[in-house]
């Protein structure tokens, strides 16, 4: 039976991993997503779990490692923060390309300059576009179950991916919350042992990461594409079973009160939990506001979201990352080329809000939702805004 | 003649028939690196994984549909060879530990050019010699970045003309002298550490056999002629390689458990240095000035190596 335990959510996320019959972690320290590598080497240490840690000396090593051990047929597992993933970001879309399904926690943290410790999305955007698939979690229970998810997702053999959990730093990472863990009977029937298609053995051998010429490169990059986009298909499904054996629901982009409403916020990550009690308060005071939390983003849902916003007035997007000199945020970019050509879509707002870990609270959602309220349609959009920044 | 070249001479025999980088591939002609990794391979035999930096060796060997390689192999990109292979040799441990894979030695070998060595990939090599993986790096030192086109690298000779660093009217190209990784792996304690060279093949064979043997880092630093960038005749790559440890440029030693060896005897009266260069275009603008600066500086290289072989002792003598 699962036990409700109150943790800091980046123990629980090592211990989540630890559930998973492991084989190598290769990490290196950043903060925030520190403690979690950290408390993966006491859980080895201890020999609670019997893999293998490398204590590399970068995360350019961490993510070549774990490239190397998942090519043997080892359960993969490393975490980073920022600069760190930046660091990665050379070897990233090679994990994708050679279908390793390495699994990454990302305790977000925004890039630097100016060099800044604190949440927000800028380092996954950065890395967009390697091919990884990437899913947010909005609180610590989303944190282990994703974990776990994630394994079984990436190891699947019509995905074989690597997939990146993104945490928020500090908001999620240093939280201490109550948390459900499943233990690991269950786990194991959910998770069986990692069976590769292809490893690096004397007994099978194999070339790994060849040279793609010209004549082969497009095809290979759609071939990734095409196992990315499919992807969704298996996400949708493991979390079904997730939702069979454990009773939580995940969907790629979670509804909370959309019925009926006009003004849709736009969310990913722990902002997501600040945002319901922002919506409670303003449909308390009778304004029709719902909420939408994306898990997955990438394959970027837009088939569900096209579904979601069904009827809304206004979306207002938040983004905790710019996307310099583009003309939306990241996920603004993606709801507004989703909506393209729909009929009767909805005005998009767009807002970068929370960036180097300054604080998003209720009031500033209300705020954010009362004025996108105000959007009309036929009026040009205004690409995005940086909600409550000095100096404009 | 010592004993190990004596054994030499009865060595070929023993020498594997099989071939795990086999011919095909899309080497230069007269091309020192795809000998040497030839005859690495058959050293090593069929129980071995290879991770590869990029470089030569990779664009030759791996051009997709095809393939050199009857090794497992990977290859990742051009830093990180040295990672790559702490992976696969930690997950070739745990998944034989769980008995997920079959219970038997496989060793992890990685390879890299001498800029995905001493230059970008340096700092992954620390860190796995640091580590102490069980796994071998050898560097095919060919001095220059010769995949991209002849640029300097931190492994190119002085005086050596490069396309980043070449001679001019202002430059005889390289100032600095050849980074000596052989020398900064002795430091990390590394259990064994040679030089070598396609060259000489039994001895660079030998060198591999033992490394493979160690239960532990080793690391073996392989000088290979790259007529495409030296400038010479392809048929002169051996030739210059034999040159290369006549004149002293670059003896072949090894380091075990840090007592140093001569494998290949330095001649008493070293081989002027102007007959190794004078064969290569590389060098070819060299003025008598800076000829003379490359040989005081081999002769110095040459004796400060004599003095570790004369001077230091094995690890294990040194205990009291």
């Amino acid at each position: 039976m699962a036990k409700r335990i109150g943790m800091e959510i980046a123990l629980a996320a090592a211990e989540a991993a630890a559930l998973c019959n492991l084989d190598v972690v290769a990490a290196y320290p950043i903060t925030p997503n520190t403690h979690i590598p950290e408390h993966l080497s006491d859980i080895v240490a201890d020999g609670r779990i019997d893999a293998e840690f490398i204590c590399v000396e970068s995360e350019h090593s961490a993510l070549s490692a774990c490239c190397g051990a998942s090519a043997t047929g080892a359960r993969t597992f490393t975490a980073t923060s920022s600069q760190g993933l930046l660091f990665m970001g050379e070897i990233m879309p090679i994990v994708s390309a050679m279908r390793l399904p390495v699994v990454m926690a990302i305790g977000n943290r925004a890039l630097s300059g100016p060099i800044n410790i604190w949440n927000d999305h800028s380092d996954i955007m950065s890395q967009r576009d390697t091919g990884w698939i990437s899913l947010f979690a909005a609180d610590g229970q989303e944190v282990i179950d994703m974990i776990i998810q994630a394994f079984k997702i990436a190891e699947h053999r019509e995905v074989m991916l690597p997939v990146n959990l993104n945490l928020d730093g500090f908001q999620l990472t240093h939280v201490v919350e109550p948390m459900l863990f499943p233990d690991q009977q269950e786990v194991d029937e959910f998770l069986p042992v990692y069976k590769p298609y292809a490893a690096l053995h004397p007994d099978h051998v194999v070339s790994m990461g060849t040279l793609g010429a010209p004549d082969i490169f497009s095809e290979a990059m759609k071939a990734k594409d095409e196992a990315l986009i499919n992807s969704k298909k298996i996400i949708v499904q493991v979390w079904k079973e997730w939702e069979e054996k454990f009773g939580r629901t995940y969907e790629p982009i979670e509804a909370y009160k959309t019925e009926g409403a006009e003004v849709i916020l736009v969310t990913m990550g722990s902002m997501g939990d600040t945002a319901e009690v922002a919506v409670d308060e303003l449909r308390k005071r009778k304004m029709p506001a719902g909420l939408l939390r994306l898990k997955l983003w990438r394959p970027f849902p837009s088939e569900e979201l096209r579904k979601a916003v069904k009827g809304a007035k206004v979306l207002a997007v938040m983004d905790r990352a710019i996307s310099f000199g583009s003309a939306s945020g990241p996920l603004g970019a993606e709801t507004r080329a989703s909506l393209y050509g729909e009929a009767d879509c909805p005005v998009v707002v767009n807002d970068i809000i929370g960036l180097g870990g300054r604080d998003v609270t209720v009031g500033d959602f209300i705020q954010i939702i009362e004025t996108a309220a105000q959007a009309k349609k036929g009026k040009p959009e205004r690409g995005y805004e940086i909600y409550g920044v000095r100096g404009s | 003649m010592s004993i190990v070249e004596s054994f030499d001479l009865y060595a070929p025999r023993l020498v594997d028939k099989g071939e795990y980088f086999s011919a095909g591939h899309r080497a230069c002609q007269g091309c020192g690196e795809a000998l040497a990794v030839r005859l690495m391979c058959k050293a090593l035999g069929k129980d071995t994984v290879i991770a590869n930096a990029t470089g030569c060796m990779e664009v030759i060997s791996s051009m997709y549909p095809t393939t050199a390689w009857k090794l497992p192999w990977i290859h990742v990109a051009f830093p990180n060879a040295a990672s790559v292979g702490s992976g696969v040799e930690a997950g070739l441990k745990v998944l034989r530990r769980k008995g997920r894979i079959a219970d038997r030695d496989v060793k992890t070998v990685c390879i890299g050019g001498d800029g995905g060595t001493v230059d970008i990939g340096f700092q992954a090599l620390s860190g796995a010699m640091e580590r102490g993986h069980n796994l071998l790096y050898v560097c095919f030192d060919n001095e220059a970045y010769m995949n991209t086109g002849i640029q300097r690298s931190g492994a190119t000779p002085f005086g050596a003309s490069t396309t980043t660093d070449p001679a001019g009217l202002a430059s005889f190209g390289k100032k600095a002298w050849k980074k000596n990784v052989a020398e900064i792996m002795v430091a990390h304690n590394v259990p064994y550490v040679a030089t070598a060279c396609h060259s000489y093949p039994l001895d660079f064979m030998n060198k591999v056999k033992k490394a493979r043997k160690i239960k532990g880092p080793s690391y073996i630093h392989c000088l290979s002629v790259c007529p495409t960038g030296w400038r010479l005749p392809p048929e002169q790559c051996i030739k210059a390689g034999r040159m290369a440890v006549q004149t002293g440029v670059f003896p072949l030693y090894e380091v075990e458990d840090g007592k140093y060896r001569i494998t290949v005897e330095i001649p008493k009266k070293l081989r002027p240095v102007e007959d190794y260069i004078k064969i290569q275009g590389r060098f070819r603008h060299l003025a008598e000035d800076e000829i003379k600066t490359f040989q005081e500086r081999v002769t110095q290289e040459v004796n400060k190596l004599l003095d570790k072989v004369n001077c230091l002792h094995s690890w294990s003598d040194l205990k009291e």
